[in-house]
């Protein structure tokens, strides 16, 4: 079980998760100081108080559009969260799971700060109201990255098996 | 059945015969864009051979290209020093398309890829940037990437796992008023689409109004398609394409055209017809949050931004120019231009527009993606206004999450910046 550490609303945008100013830090280990620096509240509780691993951000539709910024996403992998939203913008989405940020599609999400969390079996249990909201799938293609924890090992074991090959 | 022009390609460059949308695919790339965050696709990049006894090898360096824009010059030690590594490791790998910070060959990615002739119609076509859908406007399926996955592109040159997006027609018909232009029509259909409306497909561009656009207005309406969510924008190959890429990129060799087929298969088709089209506003703080220039005129603006990705090209500034000339910036107002490229910008010296924007009194910037993402230069103050001619208005887009930035076409930008606010640009008398 999980909490909500925070709401947030619709067309959440990589401007917003990781503001332009801070691009020219690129490092994993670097970023995660920088996630939602416009959001005094909610980067003050990442950085200042212990948010436990598996902690939940939940956004609305379309989160994490805008830029292709990786930053978006390693920045938030630093803390080891879960992001629930309605849906999710496409290059967001494919870097998460390049990367191993757990984001969980969600389409009638209904939480509120505070709410504990139950994900299983392909719904998501809001035990603070009693309601229960359906996952949609993770499409096929993105499964297999997903099961080789990552693009870098997806990407490592194809790169031998080519050079095996010759 | 039928394919559409992106499943075309896709097929193609996974060597199948067919495929539909949904379809998991691994195309080859005929070229990988990368900017300054190259740096840190080349640390990923590295990371894939760690521990595995392999040298770190690019597939093919003749198909990857880094171009420096989006802080130039570096504004910050921390930013030289990632230049200065990429330009390493661009030596090292003789990477022959890479274009650093000059006056002559330099500029902003998305302008520099097609004028230098590195994007052919069919081709599969990525980028670590989220406005490479820009690329489309050629004929090309091209769309933005992460860095590690391009940093997988460059050891493998394929994307893994694609799933074929499905695809929606734009069918664009009419002649658009005087002063409206291609921005206007794509502000009118992501205001329609919504900014999720095209999440994870295409859009292809089809009518005679898209007939007879130049090569510019489409990369500005392939540009923008990202901002409905899509994956890419495509306008198919036809005699402009052609035009443009022997004329104005120094195309010599064959160019294959790429059409969908008659019977391809759509999700959804939408008509848009451009006879009575006003200019199109983005409010703050969404791109799709799309108004008719009239309800929005007397807005009161601090910072004009003629630029960008999107409309810092030459028919841009000649618009712009045509409406400024002889005429003054509104005392109170900024007006900072940014030629999308080198070469750009010396056409517009040559063509007299940067001495007329100067005589008016706007400050004319190297060519790169100045104020567009508010790293740079040109930030606003807290409760100022920007209208500007980029592609995003989120909050702190132009790097003060206290200010407000609407977004508008040329015509607008420099009607607006003779008045002080957001001014109607079909009303005014040159
Ligand atoms: S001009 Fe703006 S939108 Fe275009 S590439 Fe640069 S930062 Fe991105």
């Amino acid at each position: 079980m999980s909490q909500v550490i925070y709401k947030l609303g619709d067309d959440i945008s990589t401007d917003i998760i990781y503001p332009g100013r801070y691009m020219a830090t690129v490092l994993p280990t670097e970023t995660p100081q920088f996630a939602f620096a416009d959001i005094k509240e909610l980067n003050e509780k990442l950085n200042t108080k212990q948010v436990p691993h598996g902690s939940i951000i939940v956004g609305g539709k379309n989160f994490g559009c805008g830029s292709s910024r990786e930053q978006a996403v390693s920045a938030l992998k630093g803390y080891e969260i879960i992001i629930i939203a309605c849906n999710f913008a496409r290059i967001f989405f494919q870097n998460s799971i390049n990367l191993g940020l757990q984001t969980i599609t969600c389409p009638e999400i209904e939480a509120n700060e505070g709410d504990e969390l139950d994900i299983k079996g392909g719904e998501v249990v809001n035990k603070t109201s009693g309601k229960i909201f359906r996952i949609e799938p993770m499409p096929k293609a993105r499964q297999a990255i997903i099961e080789a924890s990552g693009l870098i090992a997806y990407t490592r074991k194809r790169v031998m098996e080519k050079a095996s090959m010759r | 059945m039928g394919m559409t022009v992106v499943e075309k390609i896709l097929a193609r460059a996974s060597s199948l015969s067919s495929l539909k949308a949904g379809d998991i695919v691994e195309p080859k790339v005929d070229l990988a864009m990368s900017h300054e965050n190259a740096a840190l696709v080349i640390n990923q990049f590295l990371e894939i051979y760690q521990g595995t006894g392999l040298e770190p090898k690019i597939w093919n360096p003749s198909k990857v290209s880094i171009i420096f824009d989006h802080r130039v010059p570096a504004e910050s030690p921390k930013t030289a020093s990632n230049q200065k590594k990429i330009r390493g490791f661009v030596a090292a790998n003789k990477i022959k398309k890479f274009h650093d910070i000059r006056g002559d060959v330099g500029g902003i990615c998305h302008q520099v890829l097609p004028e230098n002739g590195y994007i052919k119609p069919g081709f599969v076509v990525v980028g670590t940037d989220s406005h490479t859908t820009s690329h489309g406007a050629l004929g090309a399926f091209a769309f933005g990437i992460g860095a590690t996955e391009m940093a997988s592109v460059w050891a493998l040159g394929c994307v893994l796992n694609v799933e074929v997006p499905a695809t929606i027609k734009v069918n664009v018909t009419g002649k658009f008023k005087k002063f409206v232009g291609p921005k206007d029509l794509i502000l009118h259909l992501i205001g329609k689409l919504t900014a999720e409306g095209a999440n994870f497909k295409v859009i292809e561009f089809h009518g005679p109004t898209i007939k007879k656009m130049s090569t510019s207005g489409r990369l500005a309406i392939c540009n923008m398609s990202v901002e409905a969510g899509a994956t890419s924008g495509i306008v198919p190959a036809d005699n402009e394409t052609v035009r443009y890429l022997r004329e104005e990129a120094g195309i010599k060799g064959k160019i294959h055209r790429v059409v969908p087929d008659n019977d391809a298969v759509f999700e959804r088709i939408v008509d848009i017809d451009v006879s009575n089209l006003e200019p199109q506003i983005a409010c703050p703080h969404t791109v799709d949050n799309v108004k008719s220039i009239k309800e929005v005129k007397g807005t009161k603006i601090n910072q004009i931004v003629i630029g960008s990705c999107t409309n810092g090209r030459l028919d841009d500034l000649e618009i712009a120019a045509k409406i400024i000339k002889g005429k003054k910036v509104a005392q109170g107002v900024r007006m900072l231009i940014f030629p999308a490229s080198a070469r750009i910008y010396n056409q517009a010296l040559a063509r007299g527009f940067i001495g007329e924007f100067m005589k008016a009194g706007a400050v004319v910037m190297n060519s790169g993606c100045g104020p567009c993402l508010g790293i740079h230069e040109g930030a606003l103050g807290d409760g100022e206004v920007a209208l500007s001619t980029t592609n995003r208005n989120f909050k702190g887009r132009m790097g003060n999450p206290k200010s407000e930035v609407y977004l508008c076409s040329p015509a607008v930008a420099a009607a607006s910046a003779m008045k002080g606010v957001i001014t109607d640009p079909t009303k005014i008398k040159l």
